[in-house]
């Protein structure tokens, strides 16, 4: 037990403090390497004085809180369609795991002036025979980075909505509100929606996180001139003037309260929603019947950004020339996947995913294992949310200079490591809950058969767990495919990941070749998931109750 | 008498320290270098000199036994902040990176800061093939004398490409670009100034428009920073509201530039490679009808480098890419347009006639330029122009 705690804090938990601990150190001037070690303000006052600073903090807030707030506010008609629709539940998966990247760059070949949205409808609908003068992609208020950052996060939001309902008796709470008179798209927005919320406050306090400090997409997606302050952040580390590290440290500071004062502001505009949600239902209106239009609505829309997205990623990555606007390319080839290096980017990322998530997996069995020998809880919440709740430019770099010190030169394994940072808590959380809800009868009598507790894990545990652990390893691979910044910083440019690939070649002249690394980014996660279906199904093929899968 | 018998000793007691050690060591330095690998961190985001590294990968291995690494990067300051970071942690020895592809405010902050191994050009054997005379173009950077620490392998100057279908009438210079942009509002941009590319374009404006084009080779002052770039900005203030989304926003480098313009949301693009445009039609990225065009008065132009960093963990493996990518035979099939289509950087007048021969075969396009046809080379202000240039720049545009 004590063995498990000081294995998982030295692995998880240290890397992130001594990355936040150096951050904050640099911020405030301390750079030993280059001589200065005098502590001082001068980082910030740079930071705050850099031009267009206050544009880009405002991006980063309506940005990050729109898209948190937009994401849950579209999860919750989305959530009550699905609860009762469990096969259609099952269609949030595959888009669950197209990595932010590769989601980023097809909807940017789509809603580009001359992207294909546009070229489809021109030039006979519209009579554009050039592209249209609209700010779209890149637009100066964000929105297309807020669009891009909802088709991943209400997904997620929506399936953790789903996790949260499955525990309570919603049919029943559905029932007796329609017998109050209530129509149905308010019986859940105001009566079990607001009792599975304590449930969603983490998921979305961690969606709010990754919208506030999101490089990846942003670098794609956003406005650049000024960019968002986490694309600062890394623009200034990447400046060939060290002391650039200073400001770029203390902005990241800064990015963290900005954090902190965002999740504050939404646990105060959590009571606000709440009390006017009291005087509304106290006031008894009960509303009139509707069709239930905006789930649907909002899958179909949802639906066709994500398949528009995908379906231009894979066109462009068999175009031969493709002009505007012409809906659709001059030739299809293949010559650009003979051609292009996208198999070594592909295996470094499986690689990466599979020792990940395998490292994942042990540490996850060795905490819940040695909680249910000593039947005690490990005190250890914090580690699984703490890399999720930090802005990740805030730590990482940090995080890679920490590494240095200790020896440990960049490359594959600081990479493996900094993205453990992130899989863990995924997987610990995939898992913990199959666990904890194991049917312990089955091990009681296996103890007394005589089984010792390493032979009732190995036995019965485990196989009876295969359904979840193959689902917790497909999130695992999926979180470590779609790692950025912990790819690009702690592998110093060595590591060559489809992730880091596509980003930079998003950035390139060949869009066939950014489609490609997109498409195999977005591909080897299906291929996770898919096994995670098939595995097990396999396996207890002659056990009916324990085919499971991915939920 | 005396004169006769000087001359061989002089030679020969000349000859001897500069030639013999360095003979001695490059034997030293193959023998060292064999097994190496070697980590050459250049922009990653053009996939033909990805293709090209590749092809150097092979040949070095073929070769030397040396395995050459490309490590793509998105901007060439990642290396260099790599390098001050390993610095910074007192790693001084053993660093990731072995090799840059590297100019201008990089090699400058690099030089400054003792980040550098050499001088070192000197000791590679094709140095030969070089104009190595002070202050010829292959040992000057953006002005900075190079003094050995870098080593040039491929030839840039400043060109637009536009496309024919669309543009009959491409301006003559920077003054007629503003009327071009007048008759065709929304259809020009630059890209975003804190990339190369961008602040070359602003420099090419500013090496046209400054009332005295000598004093930008002086580190910059207050005073003649006022006064050479006054109409500088007279001129970007009336051209700016008329660019692509009225001025507010721009393109990230030149690449994302050119995909602007095969998408047609723009009507130029810019490179610093006069080749590209020809390259990129090959690679079916551009339409076939796009073409290149120059200012009349010429364009700004310089050599790219590599450079060894003084922690780099495979110096010799290093040396010896460095001394192969100057070989007459890699400068070639790099000048060859479907491979790279870059212009060389040695002295045609110090090439053998094979070498010659190995030019002189070499494949054209419609899109690309002969050397006449980009007229003169207008040298680089010096460094600290662009540093300034690019934060003013900031400060006025970037609310």
């Amino acid at each position: 037990m004590r063995l498990a705690g000081a294995i998982l804090t030295l692995v998880i938990g240290a890397p992130v403090l001594l990355g936040a601990a150096l951050t904050l150190a640099t911020g405030f001037g301390w750079q030993p390497g280059l001589g200065r070690v005098d502590l001082g303000w001068e980082g910030f006052t740079e930071a705050l004085a850099a031009p267009g600073i206050l544009t880009s903090l405002r991006l980063t807030l309506v940005t990050g809180l729109g898209a948190a707030m937009l994401s849950l506010v579209a999860s919750i008609p989305l959530a009550r369609w699905l609860v009762t629709r469990q096969s259609a539940s099952r269609w949030l998966t595959p888009l669950l795991a197209v990595p932010h990247a590769a989601l980023a760059i097809g909807l940017a070949f789509l809603i580009a002036p001359s992207g294909w949205a546009a070229r489809l409808i021109s030039p006979w609908a519209t009579g554009w025979d050039l592209p249209p003068q609209i700010v779209t992609l890149g637009d100066p208020w964000g929105l297309s980075l807020i669009l891009g950052l909802m088709l991943k996060e209400v997904p997620f939001l929506t399936l953790m909505t789903l996790v949260a309902a499955a525990q309570r008796p919603v049919a029943e709470q559905m029932a007796a509100g329609r017998a109050l008179g209530y129509a149905p798209g308010r019986v859940w927005a105001r009566i079990v929606w607001p009792q599975l919320y304590p449930a969603l406050r983490l998921p979305v306090l961690i969606v709010l996180a990754f919208s506030l400090s999101v490089v990846d997409m942003a670098l794609i997606l956003g406005p650049s001139n000024p960019p968002t302050l986490a694309v600062r952040i890394l623009r200034l580390y990447g400046a060939p003037d060290p002391a650039q590290a200073v400001p770029a440290s203390a902005l990241a500071v800064i990015l963290l309260a900005v954090m902190g004062a965002s999740a504050a502001l939404w646990m105060v505009g959590e009571r606000a929603v709440a009390r006017l949600g009291k005087a509304l239902i106290r006031k008894g209106h009960r509303g009139v019947s509707r069709r239930n239009w905006s789930g649907a609505g909002l899958i179909g829309a949802g639906g066709a950004l994500a398949i528009g997205s995908l379906g231009a990623l894979v066109l462009w990555s068999l175009a031969s020339f493709w002009r505007f606007p012409d809906a659709l390319p001059a030739d299809l080839t293949l010559k650009r996947w003979a051609s292009a290096d996208w198999a070594g980017p592909a295996l470094t990322s499986l690689t990466l995913a599979l020792v990940s998530t395998a490292l994942a997996l042990i540490l996850a069995m060795l905490w819940l294992e040695s909680e249910d020998r000593s039947g005690k809880r490990l005190p250890l919440g914090a580690l699984i949310v703490l890399p999720l709740l930090l802005p990740q430019i805030g730590f990482l770099q940090g995080l890679t200079t920490g590494f240095l010190w200790l020896g440990l030169p960049p490359g594959p394994v600081a990479v493996t490591w900094a993205e453990l940072l992130f899989v863990f808590p995924y997987v610990m959380i995939a898992l913990a809950g199959p666990w904890r809800a194991l049917d312990r009868a089955h091990l009681a009598s296996a103890a007394s058969l005589g089984a010792g507790p390493t032979r009732r894990l190995l036995r019965i545990k485990l196989p009876m767990l295969l359904g979840p652990i193959c689902a917790a390893a497909a999130i695992g691979v999926a979180v470590s495919v779609a790692q950025y910044l912990a790819v690009l910083l702690p592998g110093a440019g060595r590591v060559q990941a489809l992730a880091t690939e596509a980003v930079a070649l998003a950035s390139g002249a060949d869009r066939r070749l950014a489609a490609i690394l997109a498409l195999m980014q977005a591909a080897l996660p299906w291929v996770g998931f898919a096994l995670a279906l098939a595995v097990p199904a396999w396996w207890h093929r002659n056990r009916r109750g324990l085919r499971g899968g991915v939920a | 008498m005396r004169n006769l018998l000087a001359a061989p000793v002089l030679a020969a007691s000349l000859a001897l320290p500069l030639a013999a050690p360095a003979f001695a060591d490059w034997a030293q330095t193959e023998a060292e270098a064999k097994g190496q690998t070697v980590y050459f961190n250049a922009w990653g985001g053009d996939p033909r000199t990805n293709a090209f590294i590749d092809w150097v990968s092979d040949q070095m291995q073929e070769k030397y036994g040396v395995t050459v690494e490309q490590v793509k990067l998105s901007d060439t300051a990642e290396a260099v902040s790599r390098v001050q970071a390993e610095k910074a942690a007192g790693k001084n020895d053993g660093g990731a990176v072995d090799l840059i592809w590297i100019n201008g405010p990089n090699f400058l902050a690099m030089k400054e800061a003792g980040l550098l191994h050499g001088p070192f050009v000197s000791d590679l054997p094709n140095a030969k093939y070089l104009d190595l005379s002070e202050g010829s173009a292959a040992t000057t950077d953006f002005t900075v004398p190079t003094e050995g620490y870098e080593s040039p392998w491929r030839l840039a100057k400043f060109a637009f490409a536009y496309d024919a279908e669309r543009v009959s009438d491409p301006p003559k210079d920077m003054a007629g670009l503003l009327d071009w942009a007048k008759a065709h509002p929304g259809r020009f941009t630059h890209p975003n100034p804190s990339n190369f590319m961008g602040a070359s374009f602003l420099k090419q404006a500013l090496v046209e428009l400054a009332p005295d084009p000598a004093a930008l080779s002086q580190p910059v002052t207050d005073e003649a920073y006022a006064k050479e770039t006054a109409p500088l900005w007279a001129w970007y203030d009336a051209l700016r509201p008329l660019m692509w989304r009225e001025g507010k926003s721009f393109p990230e480098n030149e690449s994302v530039q050119a995909q602007l313009l095969a998408d047609g949301e723009v009507d130029f693009a810019m490179f610093f490679d006069p080749a590209a445009p020809a390259a990129m039609i090959e690679q079916g990225v551009l339409p076939p009808s796009v073409r290149v065009w120059v200012p009349e008065g010429g364009t700004i132009g310089n050599i790219s480098y590599v450079a060894i960093p003084y922690n780099a963990a495979h110096q010799a493996g290093a040396e010896l890419v460095a001394n192969f990518l100057l070989d007459p035979a890699t400068q070639a099939h790099m000048q060859d347009i479907r491979v790279l289509g870059s212009f060389s950087v040695l002295d045609p007048a110090k090439l053998d006639a094979d070498a010659k021969a190995a030019f002189a075969d070499l494949p054209t396009a419609p899109a690309l330029p002969t050397l006449n046809d980009l007229g003169p080379t207008l040298p680089e202000p010096h460094p600290s122009w662009m540093t300034k240039l690019t934060e003013d720049w900031a400060q006025r545009y970037t609310k």
